[in-house]
């Protein structure tokens, strides 16, 4: 990890976004808003992924924490942004906090089906309730954020840059969590578990608390997805939609906490790009990125990065 | 004194294989044992059983008092018993300091990067400080892996097989280095070894197993010369240097 | 009771038509430890193939007793041209790596072949209903049966039988269990494992192709079918045991009969409850149904 440069590096980042929020046309807000949610999704993903697991199931926490701050606000009655990520990021962790204790046993392909099932598991419920839109899901909206209203243009812009505020100081934490010995732990379960365990320490309980950690962040990210995107539906828990988020992760690489950010505004902006022009081939060239990744750059593209700065 | 390791008659069996038959041995404080058998013979199993890592079918294993079986290898460790490894377990992507952090870290030290020098220094591992574990040569490896596993400061060390893998005129050198970073610490040491020169040199008591028994148990030139071991253990031909 | 017995026999349809797809990715894995997410494809690609061609043979006059071979002769050209295809020019070059980046590899290459479907067929559904149609109903109670899903049933059970056969009575079914069992020592003992992981992987994408071309006559070919059959199948196999051929078909039974029980009596639940069998079964045995023991590493 470049360890010294990440936190200017997240300053000059956290800076260049306010600027974009106050500049940048709409649909780049827009893009850069899905951006950050799906980015904290993949932060998660990366946690997990540095202790040697691959989830192929967040969308179950990502729909949840959507569908958990929609319902807050067309049935709750409590529209204010703050308030709905939140409970979106709660419902999200009380959730990954009970199915962890189970899925902490398993690893590799059982890891990854068994968390692919339980998202599964909701797209069903979300699919075949009518109460809740089935397929189609239901439109949301926050009419303030943290008491200030709301509305329009340059209010989407305050909640943007709010969100680029706290997301980054998010991201801070986490940096520091893992530039820690809790970091180096989880490396360490990745390469050689039955060491940890001789060593004295729990392998159990850090993949535990890297799972909650993983669903509460794809839970707080399916939040902001849903506030910047208006509306819910159960395609955010489908597999195809938790594969996404691999994908991401893998593009990104796991080398640094900003990785998982900037190959999600890579991504979106190439979707936008592929949705105008050659929606057909999107899927076909998503295959082909990721074995090119798979082969010449395992690490992501932050090797790119760190093989700049090294040199 | 009372012994401060004493395992009772541990059975094994892996279907028709007996892997401990009956086994009973008691082991006083800072004593240095070394376990000697042909592969097979039970010598792993032993160490695996003492660790938490195999359940015996039948018998005890007390530590201090302490009964052993049932209990995991991490509270094992937790209660002052650590194992190297006969092929090193490592953390092939960290590098060498990184690895001995960790180490440091889960045993919660005070002061984990001077402690981490401090062992570095003490094992001849400096140089090697910043590379990858998975890319060190055996020896160093096999060197880390004992390094490792004293981090924890333990009250006995279980070292599998210390020198196998390593060029022949680098083993006594480990050796030194292993046991000088324990002398003086009250440690006691069970090593398992199948060089007859370095058993003869660095133990004050062989146990020899065979088929999951124990076959002799002594100083080492009665053992080594003992009729049943240079047939099961050694081969025909005298390999120990009295 | 009569209501029961129809439940229960759309569960063994269902259950048959899903051994098929199981088997194949369950011998894949057994043998290269591979989970080839690409299955989906593979199924999509044989339900197409069957279309073309029966709907061409069909088209040209031809009897239409003779669609049935169109199936079969699907599901053939699928594994013996997807098969050398995807194992010689992708999987080879990724051998010896992770099992999760093998996975993520066949998931590479089950985006790229949906794309490539779209690209050859089109966006339009494809519809091959005549042989469907053809054998005509049979009665169980009130109700009406395609005759056609006992000839689903029939063929499942021939395959498993001819697959148990192939792999516990033939000397080059003996190789691939001794591969199964353990690739290195194997590959030691003489056996050509590349060989073995050729005629696996085309094996297991002919069988798949198969459980789409069968599926073709009842279904509206169009994109997307491949999708989620993968999860279905992937839930069969976790369930019957990674590598196990009876795991599969155990597991295509369970599964089937569930959801068809489901469908009956709480369809609000259909799609939830297969994943949550899979979840109750890992729970109880963490490795599936039947699986190999695990051999000590220290």
């Amino acid at each position: 990890m470049s360890g010294d440069r990440t936190i200017p590096v997240l300053a000059l980042a956290c800076l260049l976004l306010l600027v974009a929020a106050a500049l940048a046309p709409q649909w780049l807000v827009f893009l850069l808003a899905l951006a950050l949610a799906k980015g904290l999704v993949v932060l998660g993903l990366v946690l997990l992924m540095r202790a040697g697991l691959v989830s192929f199931g967040q969308g179950l926490y990502f729909g949840l924490g959507a569908y958990a701050a929609a319902l807050l606000a067309n049935r709750g009655g409590l529209d204010d942004a703050a308030l709905m990520i939140v409970a979106g990021t709660g419902c999200a962790a009380a959730l990954a906090a009970i199915l962890g204790l189970l899925l902490a046993r398993y690893r590799e392909i059982f890891f990854a089906m068994l968390s692919l099932a339980f998202s599964m598991i909701l797209y069903g419920a979300l699919v075949k309730s009518s109460a809740l839109g089935s397929t189609d899901g239901f439109n949301l909206h926050a009419r303030e954020f943290a008491g200030f209203a709301l509305a329009g243009g340059t209010e989407r812009r305050l909640f943007f840059a709010a969100s680029v505020v706290l997301v980054f100081g998010l991201v801070w934490l986490l940096h520091r969590y893992l530039a820690s010995h809790w970091g180096r732990l989880s490396v360490a379960i990745r390469d050689n578990e039955l060491r940890v365990e001789y060593l004295g320490a729990s392998v159990y309980r850090v993949v535990y608390a890297n799972y909650v950690a993983a669903g509460a962040l794809a839970g707080m990210g399916g939040a902001f997805a849903a506030l910047a995107v208006g509306h819910v539906d159960p395609e955010t828990a489908y597999w195809t939609t938790s594969g996404e988020f691999v994908f991401i992760a893998i593009l990104g690489g796991t080398g640094n906490v900003l990785a998982p950010f900037l190959s999600a505004a890579i991504f979106e902006g190439l979707r936008t790009v592929a949705n105008q022009y050659a929606p057909n081939v999107w899927q076909m060239s998503l295959g082909l990125a990721m074995l090119a990744i798979i082969m010449f750059l395992p690490g992501g593209l932050w090797t790119l990065v760190r093989r700049r700065s090294a040199a | 004194m009372s012994p401060l390791l004493v395992a009772s008659g541990l059975q094994k069996s892996f279907g028709a294989v007996t892997a401990a038959a009956d086994v009973s041995l008691a082991f006083e404080r800072e004593s240095v044992t070394s376990l000697i058998g042909a592969n097979g013979a039970g010598k792993t199993t032993f160490l695996n059983m003492v660790t938490g890592y195999l359940r015996p079918d039948r018998g005890s294993i007390r530590f201090e008092g302490r009964e052993l079986i049932g209990r995991s290898p991490r509270e094992i460790t937790g209660l002052g018993i650590c194992r190297s490894f006969q092929i090193p377990q490592l953390f092939h992507s960290l590098s060498v300091r990184e690895n001995l952090l960790v180490a440091e870290g889960i045993a919660a030290a005070e002061h984990a990067e001077e402690e981490t020098e401090a062992v570095l220094a003490r094992f001849g591992l400096a140089e090697y400080g910043a590379q990858p574990a998975g890319l060190l040569p055996e020896g160093v490896r096999k060197l880390l892996d004992v390094a490792l596993a004293l981090v924890a400061r333990p009250k006995v060390l279980l070292l599998d097989e210390p020198t196998s893998g390593v060029a022949a005129d680098e083993k006594f050198g480990i050796m030194d280095l292993v046991m000088g970073a324990v002398r003086g610490q009250g440690v006691t040491v069970l090593f398992v070894e199948h060089d007859m020169d370095i058993v003869s040199r660095y133990a004050a008591r062989v146990v020899a197993f065979y088929d999951g028994r124990v076959i002799a148990d002594g100083a080492p030139g009665a053992v080594l010369e003992d009729a049943e071991v240079r047939r099961y253990v050694i081969g025909q031909e005298a390999h120990a240097a009295p | 009771m009569s209501d029961l017995l129809a439940v229960l026999f759309d569960g063994v349809v269902y259950s048959s038509w899903l051994f098929l797809m199981a088997a194949g990715l369950t011998l894949i894995y057994g043998v290269m430890k591979i989970l080839n997410i690409a299955h989906g494809s593979l199924y999509a690609l044989g339900a197409y193939t069957a279309a073309t061609i029966g709907g061409a043979w069909l088209a040209a006059g031809h009897p239409p007793i003779g669609s049935y071979a169109m199936l079969a002769l699907a599901a053939v050209l699928v594994g013996v041209v997807m098969g050398p295809l995807l194992e010689r020019g992708l999987l080879k070059w990724m051998y010896g790596r992770d099992e999760v980046v093998l996975l993520l590899v066949t998931y590479a290459a089950f985006l790229i072949l949906e794309d490539a479907i779209k690209l050859v067929w089109g966006v339009e559904s494809k519809l091959l209903p005549e042989p469907y149609a053809l054998p005509g109903n049979f009665q169980i109670g009130e109700l009406d049966f395609p005759v056609y899903n006992l000839i689903l049933i029939a063929v499942a059970i021939v395959t498993g039988v001819v697959l148990a056969w192939a792999l516990h009575r033939t000397r080059q079914g003996k190789l691939l269990l001794a591969v199964i069992h353990d690739r290195e020592i194997s590959a030691a003992l003489g056996i050509n494992v590349s060989r073995v992981y050729l005629v696996t992987f085309s094996v297991g994408a002919a069988l798949a192709a198969l459980g789409g071309a069968l599926a073709a006559p009842a279904i509206a070919v169009s994109p997307g079918i491949g999708v989620e059959v993968i999860v279905l199948s992937f839930a069969v196999v976790v369930v019957g045991g990674l590598g196990s051929l009876g795991g599969a078909a155990l597991g295509a039974l369970l599964v089937g009969v569930v959801r068809s029980l489901a469908v009956r009596y709480w369809p609000e639940a259909e799609l939830f409850t297969i994943y949550f069998v899979m979840a109750l079964v890992l729970i109880a045995r963490p490795r599936g149904l039947f699986s190999a023991p695990e051999a000590r590493r220290i």
